[in-house]
């Protein structure tokens, strides 16, 4: 067991707890955000693909099983850890995997553009699977960018909070 | 053989994500077209505990809320007890045992949602209570939803705010049969549609169940007339109904049991195969 793993454990449990705790209870004029999948986002960029893929699956299905929604949240996680190294490299550039990138710094027109292209994503295809389900296009389509700006704003403060001090 | 397995440890990852999304895609599929049995509900030990945990720490917010609201409603029971008592000379018809229908459940939510299109609350009684699926549950102001999965010691209520949700309803006064539904817009109204063009409605008249719910009682308040629309094509109104319950701020709730239930479906069933 590496720091690297048990980093990535300790942020799973972290981020599903405040998930599930705080943020599931938390309401902006009667929308809620998901800033659990930073831990999609802050995965390391060189960390093995099936890993993400699986653990993304259980992120998703843990807040599916507590919001008693079935399926739409572990869809969108697996999605989002699938297309993530395409991001990756629509924000950084081809040659991302050589550089050294972190998320968790500050905020630069690159990491913008891919935290914002992740939680678009993955609320996309949220709230597709539930237009899919109801059609009901305009509520949906309010609730998405609601939602949207809601997460994104949260993700931003969050990585801000929990960045690593500047030695 | 050899290209199979070069193509498989190739597309491993694409392979893995293919896997994944189809499990949570037939997952979501699936409680769309079975809606009884659905695979992933918060009615299981795990998440049942943590949701019990967090409400052990939140009810003390509400407390004296909720201690007001069960004194209201011990109030009203006091009232209908003495106002009883002149009806002595009447002879009590005494039924034989086991012909009583419908049994209560006393339980607490311990979570709820009311932002989604499709909410449902979490309870903390489970099979070992004697909760099953298709029983009603009502708080002291009125209906609050219908139990849909249950664990060992926690259940889920697909409550009146969720998409999926049918009752049968009619106005008090005039006895006219309407079907209860959620357009999914306001918290605090439900709709009372397909009710006949005959009915004289007016606003603030109380809506209560109807007798053909086998799940409910009837009688049981649900809300109040606060709008009338005319649906020009159908020759039906359809009633905007506030709800008598808060459903932002449920805390005790009872669970109805019909007893005859299991028999009525039986019947139900076996009629429609003829």
């Amino acid at each position: 067991m590496n720091s690297t793993v048990i980093g990535n454990i300790s942020r799973f449990v972290l981020l599903m707890a405040a998930q599930i705790l705080v943020f599931n209870k938390m309401e902006l004029f009667g929308y809620t955000a998901f800033p659990y999948i930073l831990y999609i986002l802050l995965f390391p960029v060189n960390g093995n693909k099936a890993v993400l893929l699986i653990t993304a699956f259980f992120l998703g299905l843990t807040q599916d099983i507590f919001l008693n929604t079935s399926g739409p949240h572990a869809a969108a996680c697996v999605c989002l850890a699938y297309f993530r190294p395409a991001f990756f490299r629509f924000s950084f550039g081809i040659s991302y995997e050589y550089q050294t990138i972190r998320i968790n710094d500050r905020l630069t027109p690159e990491r913008f553009s891919f935290i914002l292209i992740s939680v678009v994503t993955h609320h996309l295809i949220l709230y597709l699977l539930e237009l899919l389900r109801f059609s009901l296009i305009i509520g949906t389509l309010i609730r998405t960018v609601a939602t949207t700006a809601f997460t994104l704003i949260l993700c931003i403060t969050i990585i801000y909070l929990i960045k690593p001090g500047k030695q | 053989m050899q290209q199979i397995f070069n193509f498989i440890f190739k597309n491993s990852i694409l392979l893995l994500f293919l896997l994944l999304l189809g499990i949570s895609l037939s997952l979501v599929f699936q409680s769309h077209y079975y809606h009884r049995s659905r695979a992933v509900t918060s009615a299981n030990a795990i998440s049942g505990y943590t949701y019990e945990k967090i409400n052990d720490v939140e009810q003390y917010f509400s407390l004296k809320e909720q201690n007001d609201k069960l004194a209201t409603e011990n109030a009203t029971l006091k009232q209908l007890l003495y106002n009883s008592q002149d009806t002595i000379d009447i002879p009590i018809i005494q039924k034989p045992q086991g012909l009583d229908n419908f049994t209560v459940i006393q339980s607490k939510v311990i979570s709820n949602s009311y932002n989604n299109y499709e909410n449902y609350l979490t309870i903390n009684s489970g099979t070992n209570d004697g909760v099953k699926p298709d029983m009603g549950v009502v708080s002291s102001l009125g209906v609050v939803g219908i139990i849909e999965n249950t664990s060992k010691n926690y259940a889920t209520v697909i409550s009146i705010l969720n998409l999926k949700f049918k009752l049968d309803a009619k106005i008090k006064d005039s006895n006219h049969f309407g079907t209860l539904k959620w357009d999914a817009k306001n918290t605090g109204y439900a709709q009372l549609t397909e009710v006949p063009r005959l009915a004289s409605v007016k606003k603030g008249d109380t809506i209560v169940t109807g007798g053909r719910s086998v799940i409910f009682p009837e009688n049981i308040p649900i809300g109040k007339i606060e709008n009338i629309f005319r649906d020009t094509k159908t020759n039906y109104y359809t009633l905007s109904v506030r709800l008598f319950n808060d459903m932002t701020n449920l805390d005790h709730v009872y669970i109805i049991e019909n007893k005859d239930l299991q028999e009525i479906r039986d019947l139900e069933a076996r009629t429609g195969d003829e």
